[in-house]
């Protein structure tokens, strides 16, 4: 698929929608926001739901809306609403034969790649009634890939599952554009599904596109912390598994060059996955440290430091040449450790502080 | 004696006939009313439910009015079919469909309004066009709205007095049907033939209502 390009408005009762935004190709773009700031009004808009959406949505060579407005039914969307709505009358194995047949298009998405990628196996013959609300999710974006989408479009579909439900779905949803070559877009109002899936992410705020950026720099942006949250405030590593230590249990993960160690994980070697590094695990020091701990240091210069309006507290941006660093520190720090833009320090990182949960495609 | 059933079979007949109609008209209005925010939507809903109030004399009153072949309407339909609407058949169908109404629409209204549009929309998405959606998924999830309507309605057409009185008179073959000949066998002290046809007709009425409400069973409500 080409990119797919929006300008659109549309009155809401407290607001109007009004975004202008091109969405990326490839991978997963997360629409981030408070609930009810219009995010899912926006999907709703794109999969042609909204009979009242004016302007333009164009995708790739096709007008999907403004001159010639093509019906929802004919855009080649997969569209996971948040309740799942499968069809009652059908069973799970009806539901994914209802999509089959209505496929306009042969994007190359196999039947048996989609239930053994979704875990659905065991439930075909199942009625739908009978399933857990991750189940139903699972089975509605099977569905949805069935119908060979050029675009998944997914409104907030883990908001009402457990925990575990949601840890078992994340790293699906995260696989789906690398597995099945379409793109996503992700709506959702919770930090942590934005730090675990999305390449990209588009950050919204009653009614208008705010900020958009890869997920890295919009996580360290200190002017979006409104949104983001302080105590969520961090910075996501990429990096690959590079080696195990079974007896000491943990595992060494490369990040450009930089290693930093962590709890076991069950994932080969090679294995590319993401750490979340929350601000406030990370410790500053001027001279590299002896006799502590942490097992990860990493020495740096001061890229940014931006004191909070009357707070306590001074967000540090860290340049460690492979990537950055967020920290959180207090001012009284910062004025005796005399830290000022382009000084050098180490940033100290538990190991113990690394967010499990928070990695896509690999069992915590 | 022998019973004359003739009456029955005629009051089945209109009773089949009135049904397919209401469920052909009926189901296209449901469905209108059940999605639309218009502000005729009251107005249709109000002359939709008016047989459910009115007295059956008025609605002949006015339907007789109606079919008079001095009127347009009436005149129309002599002059496209050269038939009367007043004492037929064809008038009697027209009658009941209009008398019968709101017990196809109501029920169907209510059962697409709880399929709501969020199937729909998933359909859509799914490729589904609007008619493939309405037959494929809002019709089998209203599927208690249908057999509730349908049954309704033929029996209400069955049980119809009044407005035949009015319109159809009282024409062996033609409009005389159950519950007219019932009156008749009363008003000439025929007690015999009267209960006859009145236990034909309330053994007939149980065991449709039976029958539906065992296969209605089948149909649970559906929640998700």
């Amino acid at each position: 698929m080409m990119g797919l390009s929006v300008d659109i408005r549309l009155p809401r009762d407290r607001f109007v929608l009004e975004v202008s935004q091109t969405f990326s190709a490839q991978g997963v773009t997360t629409l981030f926001g408070p609930s009810g700031c219009g995010k899912s009004s926006l999907l709703r808009v794109i999969a042609g739901h909204e009979p009242r959406a004016l302007g333009n949505v164009v995708c790739g060579e096709d007008v999907w809306l403004g001159g010639k407005t093509m019906p929802a039914h004919q855009r080649r969307v997969g569209f996971v609403f948040q309740d799942a709505r499968l069809f009652a009358h059908l069973d799970v194995a009806g539901n994914l034969a209802f999509a089959e047949k209505r496929a306009r298009h042969d994007s190359g998405i196999r039947r048996d790649a989609v239930i053994e990628a979704l875990g659905i196996d065991a439930l075909l013959h199942r009625p739908v009634q009978d399933l857990s609300g991750g189940e139903r999710q699972r089975v509605s974006i099977a569905r949805s890939l069935l119908g060979q989408p050029r675009l998944m479009l997914m409104d907030e579909p883990l908001a009402a599952l457990d925990h575990r439900a949601k840890a078992r779905i994340l790293p699906m949803i995260a696989d789906l554009p690398k597995r099945f070559g379409v793109p996503v877009i992700y709506v959702t109002h919770a930090l942590d599904e934005v730090a675990q899936i999305s390449d990209h992410v588009v950050m919204m705020q009653t009614g208008k596109v705010i900020a958009d950026g890869p997920v890295s720099e919009m996580l360290e942006r200190p002017d979006l912390q409104g949104l983001t949250g302080r105590f969520e405030a961090g910075t996501i590593l990429e990096g690959v598994v590079a080696g195990h230590d079974q007896e000491m249990h943990l595992t060494s993960v490369d990040v450009g060059g930089l290693a930093f160690e962590m709890p076991y994980l069950d994932a080969p070697i090679g294995q590319s996955l993401r750490l979340r590094v929350r601000a406030r695990d990370v410790t500053l020091a001027v001279k590299r440290p002896e006799g502590i701990s942490t097992r990860n240091i990493h020495d740096g210069r001061i890229l940014k430091l931006s004191p909070e309006e009357g707070s306590a507290f001074v967000e540090v941006l860290i340049d460690l040449g492979a990537t950055h660093l967020q920290a959180r520190v207090t001012r009284a720090a910062v004025r005796d450790l005399a830290l000022t833009e382009g000084s050098h320090v180490f940033a100290l990182v538990k190991s113990v502080s690394f967010d499990r949960r928070a990695l896509p495609g690999v069992k915590g | 004696m022998s019973p004359d059933l003739a009456p029955l079979w005629l009051s089945l007949r209109l009773a089949l006939v009135t049904t397919v109609v209401l469920l052909v008209i009926g189901t296209p209005l449901a469905w209108w009313l059940a999605g639309t925010k218009s502000r005729l939507k009251p107005v249709l809903e109000a002359i939709t439910a008016l047989p459910l109030v009115l007295p059956p004399t008025v609605l002949g009153f006015y339907l007789l009015i109606l079919f008079s072949t001095n009127t347009g309407f009436g005149g129309f339909f002599l002059s496209l079919t050269g038939q009367s609407l007043t004492f037929s058949f064809t008038g009697l169908v027209l009658a009941s469909v209009v008398y019968s109404l709101p017990f196809m629409v109501q029920p169907l209204q209510s059962a697409f309004e709880a399929v709501g549009r969020g199937p729909m929309e998933a359909a859509a998405s799914l490729g589904a066009s609007p008619l493939d959606r309405f037959f494929t998924v809002a019709s089998p999830l209203a599927m208690r709205g249908y057999i509730t309507g349908l049954v309704l309605s033929f029996a209400h057409t069955l049980g119809e007095f009044g407005v035949v009185l009015m319109v159809g008179g009282n024409i062996p073959g033609r409009t005389k049907v159950i519950s007219i000949a019932i009156y008749e066998n009363v008003e000439t002290l025929n007690y015999a033939q009267a209960h006859w046809l009145s236990a034909v007709l309330l053994a007939f009425s149980f065991a449709v209502l039976l029958v539906v409400f065992t296969v209605n069973r089948r149909f649970p409500v559906r929640v998700i």
